[in-house]
């Protein structure tokens, strides 16, 4: 039989990847510039909880499972990181690992129990395992209640190089991000992303062709938890704070915020998201409660008029993928 | 009084109250929430934000109108349901032919909203509101004393909620609401307006969680997130009964409440987390829930 070739199926994968790279190389770019243009502790913040986006949008946008306890595994890492870099005299780079091994475990824990329900069960599951978890969080007595765990020294890495230094830290936070941002892009788009993907758009046709959908459910909540792990025990020791505003649901509420600003199952819409979100918190900070009021009107502007999100729409109207 | 495995009587029962009370308070939430998910396919997110509503509403009646709480307690959940029916028709009617999720995140950013705009106006310290004279006062049990109010709180929501399943399960209106929720476009074809019924059952539900909010200002204080941590316990209690039954939510709500209360007495560092737990240990033993069919 005479192969058919769709010659219009070739160009967009090969656009793909070409936007993709100049998206790459923008965004590293920008983050190489921003420490010399704007205060480097908030864009290293912001690259954290571009990461905890970046990590929470494998699970929504490549497996369609909405988790809202995301700030349990974003949290507790903060709190182990923080606990063993203060109490334990642990350097940055062990604490930064007890914290992301903790995220694992509470993501394995708590993904084997939510992923036996489906769809809208699933979100209050997570919901409702995270909000446990912080009033474990509350009446443990290392979590230092109310006050958390402050004044986290930084230490050195490797024994080397002295964190306190910001352009340090700055460089670290970086590289960290965009090792996690490259793990995430691999882990989609291999073999077993695809797999991901196909559970999303149809279940039951993934189960019929022989996977083991649940199997593979798992390890992708497994992996987003760890990911968005990394992204807090970072945070804990840049902000060097550990706090219960961490592990509570305003926390899950936001990290769902930021995607969905930026672009549900989009590679840079996280990213986008987080910085529009952290810099809006920023800029209105002295309006005080009027910031909850506008989350909320962005989160329904975002559902009714812009799906997408902003890299989304930018992408859907150049016909490119972001 | 007397000793039960070595609590003193009183507390055991006083417990086993709250847990009822708090039992009472779950059951209405979680009851609105499967009403509403039968007809509309949302989880309401923001049922919390209406429950605090209903509270607010009832302490606004009284301060700007000197409407005391049974006026309140039959114009509060009106008002508020009204408020559902325009949420209904400017907002969620637009996501029904969308994924689940999107109704959740509608609805999560208008509980932030609601709660954002009290807490501007209102502070985030609770207002009182006070016992209705004809309710204060109580009964001595002999083995416990009990508050007339409470007594009054747990027997109208038992009220309410088997009301509430007698129009659902054994009336004409029910049957209609319960066969649109199987097939909306058969029955619209029988020349049933379902576009109306639903915006309804989103008033209603919401008028429920309401009413809910009345009844807890006198025990709580009213303020802006009373709401947001009680929805999401009752998020779990959905998960543990399952959202197929309606009786089964009446039943899970007032049980959950008294394990509850219950965990307060004997171990009293879990009561916050045992609703949780328990739902946990379904998911391991019962996946689709005590009440649930299987998805």
């Amino acid at each position: 039989m005479e192969r058919v070739v769709d010659p219009l199926a070739k160009k967009p994968s090969v656009l793909r990847s070409r936007s993709e790279t100049i998206g790459f190389v923008v965004m590293v770019a920008a983050l190489a510039i921003a420490p010399f243009v704007t205060y480097p502790l908030f864009v290293m913040q912001v690259m954290c909880f571009a990461l905890f986006a970046c990590a929470f949008n494998l699970l929504i946008g490549y497996v369609g499972l909405l988790s809202f306890g995301h700030a349990l595994y974003f949290g507790w890492a903060s709190y182990l990181s923080a606990y063993s870099a203060k109490a334990w005299g642990f350097p940055p780079e062990f604490a930064i690992l007890t914290g992301t091994a903790t995220a694992a475990v509470c993501g394995l824990v708590a993904g084997s129990l939510a992923i036996r329900r489906q769809g809208i069960y699933f979100a209050m599951i997570t919901l409702a395992l995270a909000q446990m978890m912080y009033f474990f969080a509350l009446q443990a007595k290392f979590t230092g209640g109310e006050d958390g765990i402050q004044a986290v020294p930084r230490g050195h890495l490797f024994g080397v190089f002295d964190l306190k230094n910001t352009m340090t830290m700055y460089i670290v936070v970086l590289i960290i991000f965009i090792l996690g941002f490259l793990f995430i892009y691999r882990v989609i788009h291999s073999p077993f992303g695809e797999v991901l993907k196909a559970i999303r758009e149809n279940e039951t046709r993934a189960i019929s062709l022989g996977y083991k959908t649940d199997r593979y459910k798992l390890v992708a909540f497994v992996l987003s938890a760890t990911l968005a792990g990394v992204a807090g025990a970072t945070k804990a020791i840049v902000l060097q704070l550990a706090s219960l505003t961490d592990v509570n649901w305003p926390m899950s509420g936001e990290v769902v915020l930021m995607t969905l600003v930026g672009g549900l199952g989009t590679i840079f819409g996280p990213v986008v998201g987080a910085y529009v979100i952290l810099l809006m918190q920023f800029k209105l900070a002295p309006i005080g409660e009027w910031v909850l009021v506008i989350q909320g009107a962005i989160f329904v502007a975002c559902v009714l008029l812009f799906r997408r999100g902003i890299i989304g729409e930018i992408a859907n109207k150049l016909r490119i993928r972001l | 009084m007397f000793e039960i495995f070595g609590i003193p009587s009183t507390a055991l029962f006083g417990q086993l109250l709250i847990g009822l009370i708090n039992g009472s308070f779950y059951a209405l939430l979680s009851l609105g929430l499967a009403v509403i998910f039968g007809m509309l396919n949302i989880i309401n997110f923001s049922h919390g934000a209406q429950y605090m509503m209903g509270a607010f509403a009832a302490y606004l009646i009284l301060q700007y109108s000197g409407l005391g709480y049974w006026p309140a307690l039959i114009i509060a959940p009106i008002l508020v349901g009204i408020t559902g029916i325009l949420v209904e028709r400017f907002f969620l009617q637009w996501l029904y032919k969308l994924d689940h999720l999107y109704g959740l995140l509608l609805t999560f950013g208008l509980a932030l909203i609601f709660e954002g705009v009290a807490r501007n106006y209102f502070g985030s310290a609770g207002l009182p509101y006070t016992v209705p004279e004809s309710l204060r006062g109580g009964q001595n049990l002999g083995f416990m004393f009990l508050p007339n109010y409470r007594a009054w709180v747990v027997v109208a929501s038992l009220f309410v909620c088997f009301g509430t399943w007698f129009v659902i399960e054994r009336t004409r209106l029910g049957a209609y609401l319960r066969a649109a929720t199987e097939n909306p476009t058969l029955v619209r074809a029988f020349g049933i307006n379902v576009p109306r019924m639903i915006t309804l059952t989103y008033g209603f539900g919401v008028a429920l969680a309401a009413f809910a909010g009345v009844m807890a200002a006198p025990i709580y204080n009213v303020s802006p997130q009373m709401g947001a941590e009680l929805i999401i316990v009752v998020f779990a209690v959905v998960v543990i009964g399952g959202m197929g039954s309606i009786l089964g939510a009446i039943v899970t709500g007032f049980g959950l409440g008294v394990i509850e209360g219950l965990t307060k007495v004997f171990f009293p560092e879990a009561s916050n987390t045992v609703i949780f737990v328990i739902m946990a240990i379904v998911l391991l033993v019962r996946p689709a829930g005590l009440f649930g069919r299987r998805a």
